[in-house]
């Protein structure tokens, strides 16, 4: 379809200190309806927001984490993480939530979402979108 | 095929316009507004590393930004350009795309 | 705004939606569903039940399409398609079938 866009959600900031990240959540939910081609960048802070083992009961405001595995039934599947941004802050990609969808168009087999690139790919992957949008 | 990138935090607060930099690639260029303008001071302690990430990119900044802070064109960056909210405009249509780094 | 089940009552906002998710209870579905005009049966349970289950999962209320498609892959194809499940929710699946469930209107409806 040549009226599809590519679009890229950048997140850079880290889950609860600001509302940032769960907005750009809601707002890839939202244009997620516009089947769009549209793929996450997660980068600098942003790399937080993947984290495995989040549990928020005790800051008394809702852990959206969980909400990241449902992405793949809004064929919503290519969240890139850059690994200078992990390396940076200590963390490894075990350190991230495992995030799986089912490819349509290979007999619905379960792949991974998250795909590791580095910074020089990232700036590429920028650089080929139609729509940024920043967080 | 280029890159029109805006920053508006100081580099002295975050590491936004830093990292822009480092996300850039040759051809795109990048306007700092806001407090993003006191990223093209010359003479701080980061005008060596923004001059280094910046090869390849053009630099420009917004003078209304920079007036309303103080901040004496003279004291920016020879890199750096001036531009008015009509320039601004213009630096918009003449990329494909616009990232505004927050 | 509130409902009222077994002499308890129960704050919902103007379109219907509880305000604490934790109130919710069978008893009080079946008090939502009065209001929508519609008779829980098997089939309606088997919708709400989903949706809970999937609010539990993702911390989220999906969207219709999202809601079909999973269905479909649960069920089957005779029940995850749009017929069957306006059927059973006139007024939209995902708004009538979520505000029964206890659970916020879906992201993105408006």
């Amino acid at each position: 379809m040549s009226d599809t866009k590519k679009f890229l959600y950048v997140n850079r900031k880290a889950p609860y200190g600001t509302i940032y990240a769960l907005e750009s959540l809601e707002v890839v939910l939202i244009g997620a309806a516009f089947e769009q081609d549209v793929a996450l960048a997660f980068l600098d802070d942003g790399v937080f927001q993947l984290t495995k083992g989040q549990d928020t009961a005790g800051i008394g405001v809702k852990n959206f984490s969980p909400t990241f595995r449902a992405l793949g039934d809004y064929d919503v599947n290519k969240l890139y993480v850059e690994r200078e941004s992990l390396e940076e802050r200590g963390l490894t990609e075990d350190d991230l939530q495992e995030i799986m969808y089912e490819d349509e168009d290979d007999d619905w087999a379960e792949k991974p979402s998250i795909r590791i690139v580095s910074r020089a790919e990232m700036a590429e992957i920028m650089a080929e979108q139609d729509v940024i949008l920043s967080f | 095929m280029s890159t029109l990138h805006t920053v508006n935090k100081s580099p002295f607060e975050t590491q936004t316009l830093l990292s822009c930099l480092n996300h850039c690639r040759e051809g795109d260029a990048v306007l700092l507004i806001e407090d993003g303008i006191y990223g093209g001071i010359e003479g701080s302690a980061l005008s060596e590393i923004v001059k280094e990430s910046a090869a390849g990119v053009s630099l420009y900044v917004l003078n209304e930004d920079v007036k309303a802070r103080g901040i004496d064109p003279g004291r920016l960056l020879g890199e750096v350009s001036g531009v008015d909210y009509e320039g601004f405009v213009d630096l918009v249509t003449q990329h494909d795309r616009t990232q505004s780094w927050l | 705004m509130a409902y009222e089940v077994n002499g308890q009552v129960v704050e919902h906002d103007e379109e219907g939606y509880i305000t604490n998710l934790s109130d919710w209870s069978r008893e009080l579905a079946e008090e939502i569903a009065k209001t929508e005009n519609i008779e829980m049966t098997d089939e309606h349970w088997e919708v709400v039940n989903f949706l809970r289950d999937y609010y539990e999962e993702y911390q989220i209320a999906p969207a219709v399409r999202v809601l079909i498609k999973a269905i479909k892959k649960s069920m089957g194809p005779e029940k995850g398609n749009n017929k069957y499940m306006y059927e059973l929710f006139p007024y939209g699946p995902a708004k009538q079938a979520c505000k029964i469930a206890g659970l916020p209107k879906p992201t993105g409806c408006v």
